[in-house]
């Protein structure tokens, strides 16, 4: 729970990970090209502050993970989101194990999501149900630029990908968070295309699809998804840095999702170990749309529970305590959008 | 006259020059005021330049497209020589600039990966770059003109449009997309030149707006990048206009107005 001038806030992290990129882990240079990648948006987002050494942002382990996820009890819960980066690491990317051992020691703190490669055909539906059984599986992460074998990508709207979004609705395995990484496959079109987002959420109403980095760089490609598809949710995992480099631009992020998705349909994340969420947390209460920028409604302290941990604990049936529980907002103006004003979905 | 003279007469402004015409398709920006370009050299024969991006795993189509589209550039000037582009320290390095030193071509050079050409994805981004070049123009028109609301941009032409860099930039991407630049077209279209009726025009401009944040923010995301990953390389990039980062303080005088 954090508290600021009176008031409280109940936060939800929807979006860490427990990672291995030391070099013994990697298997080869991609492996280190992915990590420094990391490092870069960590350098270039975070504030001198918060910033770590080059070694210390290879791995952490489960206890300075818990130091930092649930520093000051500001963070009541936390979701582990592992991408598994076969081809790139030994032991994978994200920690299973450990992973795994830290939800089991701390159930009220920490739910742990796994992932599934739709590329792993039958052999893989069998994994998916093992882990949903072992892990008690609400949700998945899956990163749709993950390579394997000659594929460097797949789309959500692959028959192999039904067959998992079948199997999850079957296990139970309602919250799905898709990360858009760049999709090699096919290289002929835009790697982070969001439209597989929209075709998979059309089919499967039932199942809630958390666009990671709320589509960025595609934001407005997902704003408009998102406004037709009332099970596409939006994830601040990257977006949440600019608070801090470019609080312009965060605002115009945070102003458009409004805007176009409304405030119940938007998840923080602190996407850890990129960020830590402590400094994010408390950048965001103090947050407000530069008073310039009328074009957007000033932010209100309930938006704000509701993206900082309302949203998420309700996806994820996380207890919150009465007192600061919210009624869901009106339908926002753009949306859903209605057949006859389908012309605009041209624009 | 002799290759050896003529490469004495080309110097790296030339080249420079010649690479300001690569646009980054995804950001709407010359490679050479991003900070793309990272070395230019003069050999025996020729000229070698290397290219940098802000990340290892950029997009690998955007990356070739900028990469190929730079040889072409620097072959059509006249008495060249060999050029070499290459493109450095991308997950896929290795498959680009094999595929540009040996002239194979998108589909040779990826292979199975590659289906039949890039032609669309570039169309697809001129169609945002159009977007959002259209959503500058008129929101600077909205600003400029307390008399209009937001719902009278339908009625828009393109000679209401102050001729500055605004419109000019506007013009140059309905040519790309073939639209008509006559001063009596609408400003207000989508990518096929269709206006929208007055009731949709603001949802339209709205939606041109998301495009544009999207674009924006990506330049800076990635001038940024770049320069964590290549320190110095800042001094390299251009500025982007910080015009178009807002305020909006007088369109939303008017758009208020209109709404009350």
């Amino acid at each position: 729970m954090y508290q600021k001038d009176g008031e409280s806030f109940f936060i939800v992290d929807a979006h860490v990970a427990l990672w291995d990129a030391r070099p013994e882990n990697q298997r080869n240079i991609h492996g280190k090209q992915f990590i420094d990648c990391f490092y870069d948006y960590h350098a270039n987002l975070s504030p001198e502050s918060e910033k770590w050494s080059y070694e210390e942002y290879l791995y952490q382990g489960g206890e300075r993970f818990m130091r930092d996820v649930f520093a000051d009890d500001i963070v009541d819960h936390a979701i582990f989101q592992p991408a598994a980066l076969g081809e790139f690491y030994v032991n994978g990317f994200g920690q299973t194990e450990e992973a795994w051992a830290l939800t089991q020691a701390n159930p009220d703190k920490l739910t742990y999501n796994h992932n599934f490669d739709p590329r792993n055909g039958e052999a893989g539906l069998d994994q998916l149900r093992a882990d949903a059984e072992r892990f008690n599986l609400k949700g998945v992460k899956l990163y749709t630029a993950e390579w394997h074998g000659d594929s460097r990508g797949w789309k959500l709207d692959d028959p192999w990908a039904y067959r998992y979004f079948e199997l999850c609705r079957e296990l139970g395995i309602t919250n799905i968070h898709v990360h858009k990484g760049p999709t090699i496959r096919p290289l002929d079109r835009d790697a982070f295309d969001v439209a597989d987002v929209d075709h998979a959420a059309t089919d499967f109403t039932d199942l809630n699809f958390v666009v990671e980095h709320v589509g960025l760089p595609r934001l407005e490609d997902f704003c408009w998804i998102a406004t037709q598809e009332p099970n596409v949710h939006g994830g601040l995992a990257v977006a949440m840095p600019f608070i801090h480099t470019r609080p312009r631009y965060f605002a115009q992020i945070i102003g458009e999702l409004i805007y176009w998705i409304g405030e119940d349909r938007i998840q923080f994340s602190s996407d850890y170990a990129l960020w830590t969420p402590k400094w994010l947390v408390e950048a965001f209460v103090d947050f407000q749309i530069p008073e310039d920028m009328t074009e957007y409604a000033p932010i209100t302290m309930d938006q704000k529970r509701k993206i900082l941990g309302l949203n998420a604990a309700k996806m994820y049936d996380i207890p919150v305590p009465a007192e600061l529980q919210l009624p869901d907002a009106p339908e926002t103006e753009t949306g859903p959008r209605q057949p006859e004003r389908a012309d605009l979905a041209a624009v | 006259m002799s290759t050896a003279i003529a490469l004495l007469a080309l110097t790296e402004h030339d080249v420079m020059r010649a690479l300001d015409a690569v646009i980054d398709p995804e950001l709407d920006e010359p490679i050479t005021d991003l900070g793309f370009v990272r070395s230019v050299r003069f050999t025996d024969v020729g000229v070698e330049v290397h290219l940098r991006l802000p990340t290892s795993f950029c997009a690998p189509n955007f990356a070739y497209l900028m990469a190929s589209d730079a040889k072409d550039a620097l072959t059509a000037l006249p008495e060249i020589g060999t050029v070499i582009v290459e493109l450095d320290d991308h997950h896929d390095s290795g498959i680009i600039n094999a595929g540009l030193a040996s002239d194979a071509g998108y589909r040779g050079t990826f292979r199975h990966e590659a289906e039949s050409d890039l032609e669309e994805l570039r169309a697809v981004f001129q169609r945002k770059a159009h977007t959002a070049a259209m959503e500058r123009a008129l929101t600077a028109l909205l600003r400029s003109r307390s008399d209009l609301l937001e719902a009278d941009v339908a009625g828009v032409t393109l000679g209401d449009l102050p001729d500055d860099g605004a419109k000019e930039a506007l013009l140059r991407r309905r040519e790309t997309l073939g639209l008509d630049i006559r001063a009596d077209s609408l400003v207000l279209v989508d990518d096929l030149g269709v206006p929208y009726p007055a009731a949709s025009a603001a949802l339209a401009l709205r939606r041109a707006r998301s495009t544009r944040i999207s674009i924006d923010g990506n330049a800076h995301f990635c001038r940024g990048l770049l320069a964590t990953r290549y320190p110095g390389s800042e001094d390299d990039q251009a500025p982007r206009a910080e015009e178009t980062f807002f305020p909006l303080t007088d369109l939303i005088r008017t758009t208020r107005r209109s709404v009350a």
